[in-house]
C-alpha cells in the first residue's frame, strides 16, 4: 500500500520536475497510439459501414472473423509484424523494424477489428432504423454509408475512443516491433516494463498514473468536443 | 414540365412473406390524377400494397409498368411512413437531405426548406434535432420532406394514425391543398371519417385482395361488396 502512495508522490515530482526524458516518452506514447487510431478508424468505421449496408454470401463469417480478431492476442500480432519487417522478411527493405512506424503498424492491426466491429454495431442499429427511408430516397450505396457514418459519428467516438484505450495500454505488441529503444521507441508501457525489471517499483508506478491520467484526459477531451457540438446542434 | 410517370399499370403483382401470401395477385391502374384512399382493417395489407407500389417490397411474380423507366419513376414519388422516420438532424436539414441527393445546390435546397419549415408552422424548431419533435411535428415534417422534392406521386401510410385533432386537420388541409396543386395522393387510413374527408377513390383491401375499387360517394352510401359493408357499418371484421 505505502508503494502505491508512494508512487503517486513519485509521479507528481516526476511531472513537475519536467524531465526532458519523461516528457520525449510521453509524447512518443501519444503519438503512436493517436496516430494508430486514427488510421485504423479510417479502415474500421468505413468497413463496420460496408459491412452493415450490404448483403453478400460470405457476411455472417467475415463478422465473425472480426468479432474472433477483437481478441487477437497482441504478442502473436508482434510477433508476426517483427518477422514481415525484419532484415529477411518480406518488408525488411523498408528497414522499418525498431521505429516508431512499426509500432504504429502493430496497434493498427490490434485494434481496427475492435473498431470495426464496434462501429458495425453502432451503424447496423442505425441502418435498421434508417432502412425503409433511405430505401425510398433512392440512396446508392455510397450515399447510405456515408449518410450513416455521418449520422452515427457519436457511436463511432466511442468506438475511437475503445481503440484508443486499448492502444495506449498495450505493451506486448510494440516491446517487439519497437525494441523499446530510450530516446527512439520508448514508451510509457514498454518504460513501465522495463523499470518493473529493475526492480524501481515507485518510478513504474509514476510512470503506471501517468499513463491512466493521460488516457482519462483524452476521454474528457474528446466527450467536451462532442458536447460543444451537442449543445450548438441539439 | 416533366413527363408523366403515370398512368402506372400492376398486373398480377404478389407480396409474399415466408412463403405466404400477403398481398394479391393484384391487377391494378393508377391514373395520373386523383386522390385514392386504401381502406381495410387491420392487417388486411394496405401497408404492403403501398409498400409494393413504391417498390420497397418486391413482387413475386407479376409486374408493374409504370409510364416510363423505373429509374424514373422512383425519383418522382415519395412515401410517408405510418411511423415517421426521422434522420438524426435538425428539422431543416431532414427536408434539406433528400433535394441534396438529387444535387439541387446547398443554397437553393436551404431556401426551398425554409419555405417548407414555414408552410408546416416549424420556424420555431428550424433548428431542434428532429427526433425531439412531438409525434404531430414529426409527421409534418416527414410530410414537408415528401414534399419538397415536388412528387408527382405521394404515398401516405395512416399519416394521421397516433395523432390528435388539430394536427390530424392540419396535415389534411396541406394534403388537400397538394392534391389541389396536381400531386397524385394515394393514402391509407383506418379512419372511415377521413376517408369521407379526403378521398374521391376508395380502394377496399381485405385480406389481401382489392375487394372494391369506387368512387369514394358511391363507396360510402352503397358499398358493393358485404364486407365493405360492414367495415362501415363499423361491425368487427377478423
Ligand atoms: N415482414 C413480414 N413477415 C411476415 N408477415 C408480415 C410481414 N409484414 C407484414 N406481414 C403480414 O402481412 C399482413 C398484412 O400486413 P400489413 O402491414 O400490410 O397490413 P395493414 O393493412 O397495413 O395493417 P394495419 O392496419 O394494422 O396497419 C399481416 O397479417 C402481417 O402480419
Ligand atoms: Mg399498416
Amino acid at each position: 500500500m505505502s508503494d502505491i502512495v508512494e508512487g503517486m508522490l513519485a509521479a507528481f515530482r516526476l511531472i513537475f520536475s519536467l524531465d526532458a526524458d519523461l516528457f520525449e516518452i510521453i509524447l512518443l506514447s501519444l503519438q503512436v497510439t493517436l496516430t494508430a487510431v486514427i488510421i485504423a478508424s479510417l479502415i474500421g468505421m468505413p468497413l463496420g459501414a460496408w459491412l452493415a449496408v450490404n448483403r453478400f454470401r460470405f457476411r455472417r463469417i467475415t463478422i465473425a472473423i472480426l468479432n474472433a480478431l477483437m481478441g487477437l492476442p497482441p504478442v502473436v500480432v508482434g510477433l508476426i509484424v517483427y518477422i514481415m519487417l525484419s532484415r529477411s522478411g518480406p518488408f525488411g527493405v523498408l528497414n522499418l523494424l525498431f521505429t516508431p512506424t512499426a509500432m504504429v503498424i502493430a496497434q493498427v492491426i490490434i485494434i481496427t477489428p475492435l473498431i470495426a466491429s464496434i462501429s458495425h454495431q453502432a451503424i447496423r442499429d442505425l441502418w435498421a432504423e434508417y432502412h425503409d427511408l433511405l430505401i425510398s430516397l433512392n440512396t446508392t450505396k455510397w450515399q447510405r454509408m456515408l449518410t450513416l457514418i455521418k449520422d452515427a459519428r457519436r457511436s463511432l467516438l466511442t468506438a475511437s475512443l475503445a481503440g484508443f484505450g486499448r492502444a495506449i495500454g498495450e505493451v506486448g505488441a510494440i516491446m517487439i516491433v519497437g525494441g523499446n529503444i530510450d530516446h527512439l521507441t520508448r514508451v510509457l508501457t514498454t518504460a513501465i516494463a522495463l523499470e518493473t525489471g529493475k526492480g524501481e517499483f515507485a518510478f513504474a508506478l509514476a510512470l503506471g498514473f501517468i499513463l491512466i491520467a493521460l488516457a482519462i484526459l483524452v476521454n474528457l477531451a474528446i466527450h467536451s468536443i462532442s458536447k460543444t457540438e451537442r449543445a450548438s446542434n441539439w | 414540365m416533366v413527363s408523366s410517370i403515370l398512368p402506372l399499370k400492376v398486373e398480377n403483382a404478389r407480396v409474399e412473406k415466408r412463403g405466404n401470401r400477403i398481398v394479391g395477385p393484384i391487377n391494378l391502374d393508377i391514373s395520373p390524377k386523383g386522390f385514392t384512399i386504401i381502406m381495410g382493417p387491420n392487417g388486411s395489407g394496405k401497408t404492403s400494397l403501398l409498400r409494393l407500389l413504391h417498390g420497397l417490397e418486391n413482387p413475386r411474380g407479376g409486374s408493374l409498368d409504370w409510364n416510363g423507366s423505373t429509374e424514373t419513376a422512383q425519383l418522382h414519388q415519395s412515401f410517408v411512413f405510418q411511423t415517421p422516420i426521422m434522420l438524426r438532424r435538425t428539422a431543416i436539414e431532414n427536408i434539406i437531405y433528400p433535394l441534396i441527393l438529387r444535387n439541387i445546390p446547398k443554397d437553393e435546397a436551404l431556401k426551398i426548406a425554409k419555405e417548407w419549415i414555414g408552410k408546416i408552422n416549424l420556424e420555431k424548431s428550424t433548428d431542434i434535432n428532429a427526433r425531439f419533435l412531438s409525434g404531430g411535428e414529426k409527421q409534418k415534417l416527414a410530410i414537408a420532406r415528401a414534399l419538397a422534392t415536388k412528387p408527382q406521386l405521394l404515398f401516405l401510410d395512416e399519416p394521421t394514425a397516433n395523432l390528435d385533432g388539430s394536427a390530424t386537420r392540419e396535415i389534411e388541409a396541406l394534403l388537400q391543398e397538394t392534391h389541389k396543386a396536381g400531386t397524385r395522393i394515394i393514402m391509407t387510413t383506418h379512419n372511415i371519417g377521413q376517408g369521407k374527408r379526403l378521398a374521391e377513390d376508395v380502394m377496399f383491401i381485405y385480406r389481401g385482395n382489392i375487394l372494391e375499387t369506387s368512387n369514394a360517394k358511391q363507396f360510402f352510401k352503397k358499398p358493393q361488396t358485404k364486407e365493405a359493408r360492414a367495415f362501415i357499418d363499423g361491425d368487427i371484421l377478423e
